[in-house]
C-alpha cells in the first residue's frame, strides 16, 4: 500500500500531451500547480481554486476535469491533455481556429479551460444541440465575451469538424 | 487556497482503507472523486492528517441492481451512472435530476457516495436519496450496517457516519410501477448548488415532497394531494418549519415563496404522470 508521507516530495509519473513526464511533489500539491510550476505547462490557468470558474479544466483520460480539484498524486499513471496538446500558434486546431474567427476570446483567461471542455464534448457528441453547448459552458465563467461568440465558435467548429470527417 | 499538509494513502483494498480509518481516530478522510473534499481542503475548512484514496480499490465502483434496489458503490462516478443504459427506467427521478448535479466537468470525477458523505444541504444527491427513501451502507473494521437516509443526515454537513466508518455503497429503490415523479431546482447557474430544490413522488394519491437548500439538511414530508385545499397551507407551513435562512444568494422570504411555487409545480408534474 503506497503511503506518501506529508511534507516530503514524491515522484509522480503520468502522460502529458502524449509525452511521459515526472514531477516531484508533496501529497498536498494540486495538479494545476504541478502542471504550471513543475512542468512549466502554463497554458492551464488558475482562477478560483475551488472548482467554480473552470479556468483550470484539463482532460484526464479523455474526460474534462478540474485540475484545481485534483491532487497531482491522484493522476499517477493517467493520460492528461492540456491546451498545449491541442495545437501550436502556427497550427491551431479547428476549434482554436474557430475561436479566433468568431472572437471567442478577449483576454483569454477562461479560454484554455473552455477549449478543453468543448474539445471533449465535440469528440463525444459531434452534433451538440444549443442546449448541450450551453450546459457544457455552464461549467465555465467568462468575464469578457458574454458567451455568445463562444457559442458561435463552438457551432462553427462542430460544422467544420464534420466537414473534415467527410472530406 | 492550498491544502495543508497530509499523508496520502493509496489503498489497494477496502481492508486497508478501513484499517487506516481505524488507526487515524477521526483524523483521516476518504478521498474519492474529490469534488466536495478538495474545495474544503483548498479553503482549509478541512485539515485531515491523512487522506485515504479509495479509487484504485478493485470493484468499488460497481453499480448493480440488487434486491429491488440500485446499489451504487463508493467509487462509482456521477458521469458513469448518468451514462448507464436503462437508468431512466430503473429510477426515472434519479435520471431526471442527475444532470443538475454540478457540471459535466465535475461529474466526470465526482462520486455519488462522496456527495452523500459530504452532506451539503444544497446538494442534489442527499435530497434525492431522501426523496427515494434510500439507504447508506457503512462499514468499519468493527461492523457493517445500513442507515436509512432519513436517519443519516443529522445536520449541516453532518451525518450518522462514525469516524472509523466509510460509506461503501448507497442503495436506491427502483421505481415503483404506477408512481409519478418530478424534480425542479432554482440556482444561479445550471449546475451550481441549489437555492432551493424540490423532488416529488406521487403514488396512489400519496404525495411525498423532499426539499433541499432551505434547512440545514434535506427534509421530506407527506403532503396533501394536488386537488386538496390544504396543499397551499401545508407548503407555507413547511417553509416556516424549515427555518429558511437569508444568505448571499436569496432571502428567507424568497426561499419560502419559491417552496410554495416549486413544491406545487413538482407535485403537479408528478401527479400528471400517474393520470
Ligand atoms: S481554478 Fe479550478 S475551477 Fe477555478
Ligand atoms: S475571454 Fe476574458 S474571461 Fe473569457
Amino acid at each position: 500500500m503506497p503511503l506518501l508521507p506529508a511534507g516530503r516530495r514524491h515522484r509522480v509519473a503520468f502522460i502529458l500531451n502524449g509525452v511521459a513526464v515526472e514531477a516531484d511533489c508533496e501529497p498536498r500539491a494540486l495538479l494545476s500547480d504541478v502542471l504550471r510550476h513543475s512542468l512549466a505547462a502554463t497554458g492551464t490557468h488558475v482562477g478560483c481554486e475551488h472548482g467554480v470558474c473552470g479556468a483550470c479544466t484539463v482532460q484526464i483520460d479523455g474526460v474534462p476535469a478540474r485540475a484545481c480539484l485534483t491532487l497531482a498524486v491522484q493522476v499517477e499513471g493517467a493520460a492528461l491533455r492540456t491546451v498545449e496538446g491541442l495545437g501550436t500558434p502556427d497550427r491551431l486546431s479547428i476549434l482554436q481556429q474557430c475561436f479566433r474567427e468568431e472572437h471567442g476570446l478577449q483576454c483569454g483567461f477562461c479560454t484554455p479551460g473552455i477549449l478543453m471542455s468543448l474539445d471533449a464534448l465535440l469528440r463525444e457528441n459531434p452534433s451538440p444541440s444549443e442546449q448541450d453547448l450551453k450546459e457544457n459552458l455552464s461549467g465555465h465563467l467568462c468575464r469578457c465575451t458574454g458567451y455568445a461568440p463562444i457559442l458561435r465558435a463552438a457551432r462553427r467548429a462542430a460544422e467544420r469538424l464534420k466537414d473534415a470527417e467527410h472530406a | 487556497m492550498k491544502p495543508a499538509a497530509f499523508d496520502y494513502l493509496r489503498a489497494a483494498t477496502q481492508e486497508e482503507a478501513l484499517e487506516a480509518l481505524a488507526r487515524a481516530g477521526g483524523e483521516a478522510r476518504i478521498l474519492a472523486g474529490g469534488q466536495s473534499l478538495l474545495p474544503m481542503l483548498n479553503m482549509r475548512l478541512a485539515r485531515p492528517r491523512v487522506l485515504v484514496d479509495i479509487m484504485r480499490i478493485p470493484g468499488l465502483d460497481g453499480v448493480a441492481v440488487e434486491k429491488g434496489s440500485l446499489r451504487i458503490g463508493a467509487a462509482a462516478r456521477q458521469a458513469a451512472l448518468l451514462a448507464r443504459p436503462g437508468l431512466a427506467a430503473e429510477q426515472p427521478l434519479l435520471a431526471e435530476a442527475m444532470p443538475w448535479i454540478g457540471h459535466a466537468q465535475t461529474r466526470s470525477r465526482g462520486t455519488l457516495c462522496g456527495s452523500i458523505a459530504h452532506a451539503d444541504p444544497s446538494a442534489e444527491l442527499p435530497l434525492l436519496l431522501l426523496a427515494l427513501e434510500g439507504e447508506v451502507a457503512l462499514r468499519s473494521r468493527r461492523r457493517a450496517r445500513r442507515v436509512a437516509a432519513q436517519d443519516f443526515f443529522t445536520g449541516l454537513m453532518s451525518t450518522a457516519r462514525e469516524e472509523d466508518e466509510m460509506i461503501e455503497a448507497i442503495h436506491i429503490p427502483l421505481a415503483h410501477p404506477g408512481e409519478g415523479h418530478a424534480f425542479a431546482e432554482i440556482g444561479r447557474r445550471h449546475g451550481d448548488f441549489a437555492i432551493i430544490a424540490c423532488a416529488a413522488r406521487v403514488r396512489e394519491g400519496a404525495v411525498r415532497l423532499a426539499v433541499g437548500g432551505v434547512a440545514d439538511r434535506p427534509v421530506a414530508r407527506a403532503m396533501p394531494g394536488l386537488d386538496s385545499p390544504e396543499l397551499d397551507a401545508a407548503l407555507e407551513a413547511l417553509g416556516w418549519e424549515l427555518e429558511a435562512r437569508d444568505d448571499l444568494h436569496a432571502s428567507a422570504a424568497y426561499r419560502r415563496a419559491m417552496l410554495r411555487r416549486l413544491g406545487r409545480a413538482v407535485i403537479a408534474r408528478a401527479a400528471a404522470e400517474v393520470r
